[in-house]
């Protein structure tokens, strides 16, 4: 066999049934393979960064390893981003890459970079491969790597001149990693632990995150938080890890999230607009945070020594070197969370909790009453020009962007596959659509990767065709992939787009506001000859690509539109338009603390 | 605060480069780095010695615990190792001083390994103390050039 053929035969083992790949010089011999697999469907995105988000989507809806591939040089270079977001979210990701022959390596050959070399910070990790008898061992540890413990991105790199080489593969039965010990398993007197001190506690809180969601625990967490009635506030990557619509969910919480999340988390304080004034504490947070496969991220905790300041952390983990790295925790443990939380439901089953935390429950409803998330339609929306034209004669029908999502949320019934790019809308799509399950809720979190929406609900939808895959994007995301459009047609991926337009790059301008003045810093998308036109017109582009597209600009026209986006059995887009005005709310900005919460 | 660490990683194609990152991404210096293999010849043993606050070194420790090819990790404390240095300094020896780099080499049990008409190259080995000592010392006939191991390690138990 090729060199080729035993790669793809090894994929096919691992059992891969697509895989996005784009080609060129170094890696056609791979494409050609491909063409002769009947397992695997090859996808062909129309740019590679776009391939390597679809894969993350792929990966992100099912929990299998994504794979995408590309050529040496600026093939792999344009995988980068896709690999870095991988590396920041936890997803299992193959990022195949050709490479010039070995003995054309470091001569500064045609399309060569050191992709090895280039991507050793940002994967779990990576394989050069140097002889032709080490593909079928090097692709089934890159699985095993990449789909255990804390999942992770690995890059193969491979030499042309190996994939013509001719050899008969000798499969390996098992990986043999003596180094890497993906399940680590909570102590019995830790856990035991952990009960005594919900027991003593008159005010837990549970803060999880993209953990419970890669390791599969929903459930385990579902049953934990019944059994010991401590309400539940999730990540931006935890989203969907427990369901937003029960009684014990506070939603998200960090930078954008809900007041009482964030209440709940760190108490109450008398609102204060300069970070100088002392905090005035109007009701405690926290005693107890039990932190389930998070990493206390700077978006969640702002400030964080003021982070659930006076509460006993207790941090789960599959990663130990998660533990104290943001925040010094009180209780670290170093164990998968689906064990851990199997584990204590059994001790919860035969020894149930006694405590019941009446007062605190009634402290949260008060909070829940007390700032939830809210929007009001305001006067200034039509300062937005490119609204004006549009709007003629109808000026008090202007979408607000959260409306849109909540819209959809009806017409779905909190059923569809949610994927965003990264921004304002990023953060509408999180909080006024709820989410329930698993997997439903696909962003570029970490990284914050712009252009992710498009190609990641590419991705979902291929995983998961039974879906409705819808993207929420802005009009600066969208445009950052607009390309993906062609792979949606012609692979015929029924993944839709709603683009929330209001020709900025709202987050951006949004800081700006608050922060610089309202000076426009480039962060104006449409034409300043012609502001009151919408730049660049969306439904032409989809014209071109022929995908249907409909411009929506007023608000008793939207359902309708959603209602005929979803009804389609293509790929569709809805070009919203929206003003610019809308800030996010609430808004811890960055580095401070719940006490300079706007909301 | 200055740190000992050993390393024991799988002799694979890039393991140094990924052992080297997680220092020099975080902005730390290595002071000195030893690598070769043990006894398995499948099995490297790197000595480094960095600088740094107790927090950063403890999550270095634990990010090189997780590469796929790092077996085993230790932070060693002082009092839990024992530790040598070789190195080779090529000293100025003229007819004057040569007799007195030969007392010093002497008294610190080195070896002269070779002569020349105007130095001397000697062999130490030691702990950190000596080894700093004795160049220091030899530091006053005129050091020319000197090259060392860094620091290799093994735990007392």
């Amino acid at each position: 066999m090729l060199g080729s053929e035993i790669l793809v035969a090894a994929l096919e083992r691992e059992g891969v049934d697509t895989i996005f790949a784009y080609p060129g010089g170094a890696s056609m011999e791979l494409h050609q393979a491909l063409t002769r697999s009947t397992q695997i469907r090859t996808i062909l995105p129309r740019h590679e960064q776009g391939g390597a988000f679809a894969a993350e989507g792929y990966a992100r809806a099912t929990g299998k390893a994504g794979v995408c591939m590309g050529t040496s040089g600026p093939g792999a270079t344009n995988l980068l981003s896709g690999i870095a977001d991988a590396y920041m979210d936890s997803v299992p990701l193959i990022a195949l890459t050709g490479q010039v022959p070995q003995a054309m390596i470091g001569k500064g050959a045609f399309q060569e970079t050191d992709f090895f070399g280039m991507t050793l910070p940002v994967v779990k990790h990576s394989y050069l491969v140097t002889d032709i008898a080490d593909i079928p061992r090097i692709v089934k540890e890159a699985f095993h790597i990449a789909q255990t413990g804390r999942p992770g991105p690995v890059v193969v790199d491979f030499p042309k001149n190996i994939q013509q080489q001719r050899a008969q593969p000798v499969w390996p039965e098992k990986v043999d990693l003596p180094g890497y010990e993906p399940s680590p398993k909570a102590d019995e007197v830790a856990l035991n632990e952990v009960l005594g001190l919900i027991e003593k506690s008159e005010r837990p809180v549970l803060y999880v995150g993209g953990g419970i969601i890669t390791g599969e625990a929903s459930k385990e967490l579902r049953a934990f938080a019944e059994a010991t009635g401590i309400p539940v506030t999730t990540t931006l990557m935890g989203v969907g890890a427990f369901p937003e619509d029960h009684p014990l969910s506070l939603r998200w919480l960090g930078m954008h999230g809900c007041a009482y999340a964030n209440w709940a988390v760190s108490g109450e304080f008398k609102p204060r607009t300069n970070p100088g004034d002392p905090m005035e504490l109007v009701a405690p947070g926290a005693d107890l945070l039990l932190a389930f496969g998070v990493r206390f991220d700077d978006r969640v905790t702002g400030k964080v020594e003021k982070f659930c300041e006076h509460g006993t952390i207790v941090h789960i983990d599959i990663d130990s070197s998660e533990h104290n790295k943001n925040k010094l925790v009180h209780l670290p443990i170093h164990s998968d969370i689906r064990y851990a939380l199997r584990q204590l439901n059994g001790m919860l089953s035969r020894r149930p909790l006694q405590k019941r935390h009446t007062a605190w429950h009634e402290q949260i409803a008060r909070w829940k009453a007390k700032g939830p998330l809210r929007y009001t339609a305001k006067e200034d929306v039509l300062s937005s020009v490119h609204m004006r034209d549009l709007l003629a004669g109808r000026e008090q029908e202007a979408i607000m962007p959260q409306h849109v999502l909540e819209v959809l949320y009806e017409l779905t019934a909190g059923e569809a596959i949610i994927t965003t790019g990264v921004g304002q809308h990023q953060m509408w799509a999180g909080q006024w659509y709820r989410y329930k399950f698993p997997r439903q809720f696909l962003t570029s979190a970490g990284l914050g990767a712009m252009g992710y929406g498009y190609p990641a609900a590419l991705g979902a939808k291929v995983a998961r065709p039974d879906r409705q895959v819808v993207d929420i994007d802005g009009d600066g995301s969208f445009l950052m992939n607009v390309q993906e459009l062609a792979t949606a047609r012609i692979e015929k991926i029924a993944a839709k787009a709603i683009i929330l337009n209001n020709q900025h790059l709202g987050m951006v301008v949004q800081w700006e506001d608050r922060f610089y003045g309202g000076n426009r810093g480039h962060t104006y998308l449409g034409d300043p000859r012609n502001m009151r036109a919408i730049y660049p017109d969306y439904v032409a582009i989809c014209k071109g690509f022929e995908v249907p597209c409909e411009r929506v600009a007023a608000k008793s026209d939207l359902r309708a539109a959603v209602q005929r986006m979803l009804d389609s059995e293509e790929p569709y887009v809805l070009d919203v338009i929206t003003p610019y005005t809308e800030h996010v709310l609430p808004f811890i900005p960055a580095g401070r603390t719940v006490a300079d919460m706007i909301y | 605060m200055r740190h000992t660490i050993s390393v024991l990683l799988q002799n694979r194609f890039g393991a140094l480069t990924r052992v080297a990152g997680l220092f020099s991404g975080r902005g730390y210096n290595i002071d000195s780095l030893n690598v070769a293999p043990t006894h398995n010849p499948d099995i490297s043993r790197m000595t480094i010695v960095t600088r740094g606050d107790d927090a950063t070194v403890e999550q270095i420790v634990k990010q090189l615990n997780k590469l796929v090819n790092v077996l085993e990790v230790q932070d060693f404390r002082d009092h839990e190792y024992v530790d040598r240095e070789l190195v080779l300094v090529r000293v100025k020896a003229q007819a004057k001083s040569r007799a007195e780099v030969m007392q010093i080499t002497d008294i610190f049990r080195a070896k002269i390994v070779d002569v020349q008409p105007e130095s001397m190259t000697i062999e130490i080995t030691g702990d950190e103390g000596k080894v700093e000592k004795f160049i220091e010392l030899m530091n006053h006939f005129g050091v020319q050039e000197l090259s060392r191991t860094g620091k290799v390690a093994l735990p007392r138990r």
